[in-house]
């Protein structure tokens, strides 16, 4: 019992820090959280985390909330949800208020205006650090198709502005195409099917 | 009355904003400028510049800041959790479902193509950044003469840094931060 207040706790104080430290949008606390949780913790396994990222994105409402929920559930129950939420809500909540309330002026400081600039290097690197790991991961995997997807994403993703909904439904599609041959191929092995929506899905396709 | 509305409106924006806090701002202008006018255009496009330059989710901001500014501090909480009861509830099934099946082969192969997808859309997020970084424009306005060069040192430091040693990303941030403005500040560039 001791041991998992103790959980909690740091599930919390995690989830606080680095949703008062983190400027711009929901990928950028995704990196963040895969350095914290897959690479400090090790709460969490990094493919696990990818999954956790692709889910939250295909859900509606704020990315950081949703991904607290998910990483919240897996390490405590729904206690545990509850309390990676309330982690992350609580900082955003306190600064705005306190923000809100004398806004004319912080808008228009020019130091503030400066350190939120070049605070945007130090974010890009912090993301290039993740996304080089990340790639790595993708490339070891030695499937050419995967390595294509991932390029292509990118380029539609940054070149074209295509929506990352789009971007997760496209290759949904190509891994339930892909889960089709690779049944077709493995015809006669028995396979483990517990899954009623995939094998309906795979019926589909 | 003000606080069942407010709730309602941030439970409907909770709901609809699929893809990412830019999503919401729509529809929190819809709710609250249009059809219920507890804000006008003005105090909103404030909002929007505020809940950019802080820290946290968009749509949790913009509810914090719509709820202090409309109905003070019964206004934050009731705005704030209007906007996540959905998330809560879609991603807990979700979560569940997932940690039931994921070592299920079949789902396992159709994750592994999701994956790419991520890595990617992580990086894209990380090329806007770094362009806004580095010019002050979106990709397709970039002059390559007006590159800053203090925020280009700031990077290459900052990545080699994190490359080389285990530095926590928040002290990565905040260092950057605050090198950045002591450079700006000793050469009299503020």
């Amino acid at each position: 019992m001791e041991k998992d207040y103790s959980r909690l706790w740091t599930l919390f104080k995690s989830m606080f820090v680095l949703s008062a430290g983190t400027f711009g949008g929901g990928f950028v606390i995704v990196s963040l959280m895969k350095k914290k949780y897959v690479e400090e913790l090790k709460w969490l396994e990094e493919d696990e985390m990818l999954d956790v990222t692709a889910i939250t994105q295909s859900a509606p409402g704020p990315l950081p909330v949703n991904a607290s929920v998910i990483i919240g559930y897996r390490i405590a129950g729904v206690v545990g949800s509850l309390t990676a939420i309330f982690g992350t809500i609580l900082p955003p909540m306190v600064i705005i208020s306190v923000i809100s309330l004398f806004y004319e002026h912080f808008r228009t400081d020019s130091y503030v205006a400066t350190a939120l600039q070049v605070m945007r290097a130090g974010v890009a690197a912090v993301i290039f650090d993740v996304v080089l790991n990340l790639a790595g991961n993708v490339v070891k995997t030695g499937r050419i198709l995967y390595m294509t997807m991932m390029v292509v994403a990118f380029v539609a993703a940054y070149l074209f502005d295509v929506s990352a909904m789009i971007i997760i439904f496209i290759c949904l599609g190509i891994g339930l195409v892909d889960l089709f041959l690779v049944l077709k191929n493995k015809k006669g092995k028995v396979i483990k099917t517990e899954n009623k929506t995939i094998s309906n899905k795979k019926g589909r396709v | 009355m003000l606080l069942v509305k407010l709730f309602f409106s941030f439970i409907w924006v909770g709901l609809f904003s699929v893809g990412g806090g830019y999503a919401a701002i729509p529809l929190i202008q819809e709710q609250i400028v249009t059809i219920h006018k507890l804000m006008t255009m003005e105090e909103f496009s404030d909002l929007v510049t505020v809940a950019e330059m802080t820290p946290g989710p968009i749509s949790i901001n913009s509810a914090t800041f719509v709820g202090m500014r409309t109905a003070g501090v019964y206004g934050v909480l009731l705005c704030t959790v209007g906007c996540i009861i959905p998330s809560f509830c879609i991603c807990l099934t979700l979560a569940h479902y997932y940690y039931k099946y994921r070592t299920v082969s079949g789902v396992q192969i159709v994750l592994g193509s999701l994956r790419p997808a991520v890595v990617a859309l992580i990086a894209s997020a990380g090329a806007s950044i770094l362009m806004l970084g580095l010019f002050q424009a979106e990709l397709h306005d970039i002059v390559f003469r007006h590159i800053r060069i203090v925020e280009l040192g700031i990077f290459i430091g900052a990545l080699v840094i994190l490359r080389k040693y285990k530095v926590n990303a928040i002290t990565i941030i905040l260092g950057s931060g605050i090198v950045g403005t002591l450079v700006y500040g000793l050469t009299g560039a503020i």
